[in-house]
């Protein structure tokens, strides 16, 4: 019976959910009070519908209820409960859920969360939200549905896939959905801003910190999903340039951008529709995401089952959502003036040139990841597009944008001296190109790729310490720019990371004995043998490594190739013994003759700077929200 | 309606019409250059007595099906029921391609589960695979009277693919 609650619930919340994206437009467009107050309490139905459905799918994957389909498929009885929650959010079913859930969880945080707002804005922000919850419970209940039954109940479930079987599985997912999801709120501002015609400074104002929250989901569930890649793939690469990954890398460009460009339109009333369309595009770009990675259109690691009419609903839902945005867009954006005036060397002028940028970089990985389908579609052949693609375009890209951003911060707004910044700055220059010619030389070869890294990543570090002392002499900063610079100060952290790891990585694969030695980058890593071990769902084969420096034991490795019952496909766990300034990575590799084993050997440097910086920048979103003047309406909220 | 303004939305549709033509067509399946080219040849010895050779040449004016299998290979197994199904439906004799198998191995499973083979080769060292453009195990081949490839199936066989597929045109391969 409880399942058939849980799409009970789907049902009533599609309903409800169709109440909250028609009357409240409608209402504000007819001026009728009555029906644009239904918004806020429609809403919060439809999340509390959401979290029963959702609730009662996560119990029946913790109750092993094998008599519903979409658990029978994705878990089995002995799979440990915490994977047994995450495999909630295993497959398409009820990854699809989570995002809905999300989305009216957000939904419900702006209709909490916007008591100064006028009612007619609120009606119309949560109204289009309304609309996309409304679409997609619609795909799901048509398409996808959870809750189906399987008659007979299976005995058992097949099991999630061991690849998922990670606490990756559990954080990484949710968090990716949450930055996915979360640009549908300022989606919503825009879209609500071009219906009433009202696009102003306040809008801006409104959809930053919204903007700012989504971005920082999205940065950590990025984050997260290279990190897991990493260490549970077995490959020791941290980024692929896989379809599934460019599809949340390109609204995280777009969104970006929607940022700074936020901060244009809210401080100086500029780029106002150009501000418009980039929330409308970061939040097409998710949807879009969603579709490839729903339709099954690209083929990519992340291979999901795929169901053509899946497909067909999802371009059709795509079509509508995005193509009427740009239809309102293409009618009202045009009546908005420009705002202020600025010149050349205005801090509006770089952050028009790092949008561009950062448009520009999302184009061409946006172009690579759909060039097979392009191509194919024009009946010019199969093709794939792979890394070498996309490093050869998007790293240029990336280097005038860094250049930009150590200058940026320095310029003011409407009109900045060029002449005053350049003469502060030298110093800056100069600490760069002293780590350009210093650490390459200190690391081993030098090569001009990674000078450039070490030059880019130091102009950016230097120009911001450099900014915080001189604005410290002045006062205490706001909470905008020690976010700023924190976020900014991640970016360098994370270049100076890829810049390490691409050049100074080494990589072995051995034949290795019980006894033998390898080293890499200093270290001696020496074969102990392996064990079998038994886990909860599987059995291991488990190597024992000795990490040794000048002839001294400083770690032991286990990594592992597990078998899971419920799978024929053995499975690597790769050990990592992790550290500030370089990770060591062995994973075990095909069993040759009698005890020698094929052995695979990384010495990463500065590899883990990589998800540092991550968590910098996101760590400056947060502080930058946390700012008083968001506060200061909080306080009023409360009041 | 100034003309700037609508250039997102052109380049959408334009984006959409893309992703509606890509729906109906599959990433994973890449089309064979073989399909109505004459079978690569080879001489393999027979999986049952090494000492026989078998070359494509003497299947000639018989409809045969080539069947890429491997005792180490999972889905083979899932497969193998089907096949001898196949076999056992008289249609056209099939020959297995014992792919970069040991023999014991290979033996040992026919002798099991059953063997739905008119007979087996031993491509040892997959070299003939390699002809074939081999890249999944398993894999099937039709090939006519002519000696000439008809149909490619990557994966596994399904009793859907035999009726809905493959008997068809064995028939329709005979009578011509």
């Amino acid at each position: 019976m409880i399942p058939e609650f849980g799409h009970y619930a789907l049902i009533l919340a599609f309903c409800v959910a169709l109440i909250q994206g028609v009357l409240p437009l409608i209402g504000a467009h007819q001026g009728r009070r009555e029906w644009l107050i239904l918004a806020r309490p429609a809403a919060q139905v439809v999340f509390l519908l959401l979290a029963t459905s959702f609730f009662i799918l996560a119990w029946s994957f913790y109750a092993n209820d094998f008599s519903v389909l979409y658990v029978a498929e994705h878990s089995n009885s002995q799979l440990p409960v915490v994977y047994r929650f995450g495999a909630v959010w295993g497959g398409h079913e009820g990854s699809l859920l989570l995002w809905i859930f999300l989305l009216s969880t957000w939904t419900v945080l702006v209709s909490q969360l916007s008591k100064s707002l006028d009612d007619f804005m609120v009606a119309r922000v949560i109204g289009v939200l309304g609309l996309i919850t409304t679409g997609l419970l619609l795909f799901v209940l048509t398409t996808s549905n959870p809750f189906e039954r399987l008659f007979p109940a299976a005995q058992d479930g097949r099991s999630l896939n061991p690849l998922l079987q990670d606490p990756g599985l559990v954080f990484h997912p949710p968090m990716l959905y949450m930055g996915y999801v979360g640009f549908s709120v300022a989606f919503a501002f825009a879209i609500a801003s071009l219906l009433s015609g009202r696009l102003d400074a306040a809008w801006a104002r409104w959809s930053r910190p919204w903007t700012t929250a989504a971005w920082i989901f999205l940065t950590l569930g990025i984050a997260l999903g290279s990190w897991w890649a990493y260490y549970e793939l077995g490959w020791g690469g941290w980024w692929f340039w896989d379809p599934v990954e460019n599809a949340s890398f390109i609204p995280w460009l777009v969104g970006t951008a929607l940022l700074h460009s936020l901060a244009v339109t809210e401080k100086r009333g500029g780029f106002k529709s150009w501000t418009v369309l980039l929330a409308i595009t970061a939040f097409s770009l998710s949807l879009l995401g969603t579709f490839l990675v729903r339709s099954g259109v690209l083929t990519s690691v992340h291979a999901f089952a795929t169901d053509p009419r899946r497909g067909i609903f999802i371009l059709i839902f795509l079509a509508l959502v995005v193509g009427s945005s740009l239809l309102l867009y293409a009618v009202r954006a045009p009546k908005n003036t420009m705002g202020g005036k600025f010149s050349l060397s205005s801090r509006e002028t770089f952050i028009l040139l790092g949008n561009v940028f950062l448009v520009v970089a999302a184009g061409s990985v946006l172009l690579g990841t759909l060039y097979p389908l392009l191509i194919d579609a024009l009946h010019l052949g199969k093709i794939s597009v792979g890394p070498p693609y996309f490093n050869s375009v998007f790293v240029p890209i990336m280097v005038p944008l860094l250049v930009l951003m150590g200058i940026g911060p320095w310029t003011s707004w409407k009109n900045s001296n060029l002449m005053t910044v350049v003469k502060r700055l030298w110093l800056a220059g100069l600490i760069a190109i002293v780590a350009a010619i210093l650490i390459p030389r200190v690391m081993g070869d030098f090569t001009w790729l990674s000078s450039m890294g070490f030059l880019l990543a130091f102009w950016v570090i230097a120009s911001g310490f450099l900014q915080i002392i001189r604005q410290a002499k002045t006062g205490v900063p706001t909470r905008s720019f020690i976010g700023m610079q924190i976020a900014h100060l991640g970016i360098a952290i994370f270049v100076i990371g890829v810049t390490m790891v691409g050049a100074y990585q080494e990589e072995k694969d051995v034949r290795m004995s019980s006894g033998e030695t390898v080293s890499v980058g200093g270290y001696q890593i020496q074969f102990q043998g392996v064990r079998d071990e038994l886990g909860p769902n599987y059995r291991a084969m488990r190597g024992t490594f000795s990490l040794m420096r000048h002839g001294k034991v400083e770690a032991v490795l286990y990594p592992e190739k597990r078998n899971y019952f419920s799978s024929t496909m053995p499975m690597t766990e790769a050990a990592i013994n992790a550290g500030l300034i370089r990770d060591i990575y062995v994973s075990l590799g095909e069993q040759l003759e009698d005890s020698a084993w094929a052995v695979r050997v990384y010495y990463k440097p500065f590899v883990d700077w990589i998800w540092g910086g991550c968590l910098l920048m996101a760590l400056g979103g947060l502080i930058a929200i946390t700012d008083k003047r968001y506060r200061v309406k909080l306080r009023k909220l409360v009041a | 309606m100034k003309a700037k303004f609508i250039i997102p939305l052109i380049l959408f549709l334009v984006l959409v019409g893309f992703l509606a033509v890509g729906l109906n067509r599959d990433p994973h399946e890449v089309p064979s250059p073989l399909i109505n080219k004459s079978a690569p040849a080879f001489e393999l010895p027979q999986l049952a007595d090494p000492k026989q050779s078998f070359t494509p040449a003497s299947m000639k004016g018989q409809v045969w099906i080539l069947n890429v299998w491997a005792s180490w290979c999972v889905a083979c197994r899932e497969e193998h029921p089907i096949l001898v199904e196949l076999s056992k439906a008289h249609v056209a004799p099939i020959i297995g391609l014992d792919y970069k198998d040991k023999r014991d191995e290979a033996m040992a499973l026919l002798a099991s589960q059953g063997s739905p083979y008119l007979l087996a080769v031993s491509d040892a060292n997959g070299r003939v695979g390699i002809d074939y453009g081999v890249y999944g195990v398993p894999e099937t081949y039709v090939i006519d009277k002519n000696g000439i490839i008809r149909f490619k199936q990557i994966g596994p066989v399904t009793m859907e693919l035999l009726n809905q597929k493959i008997y068809p045109l064995i028939s329709e391969l005979n009578k011509s």
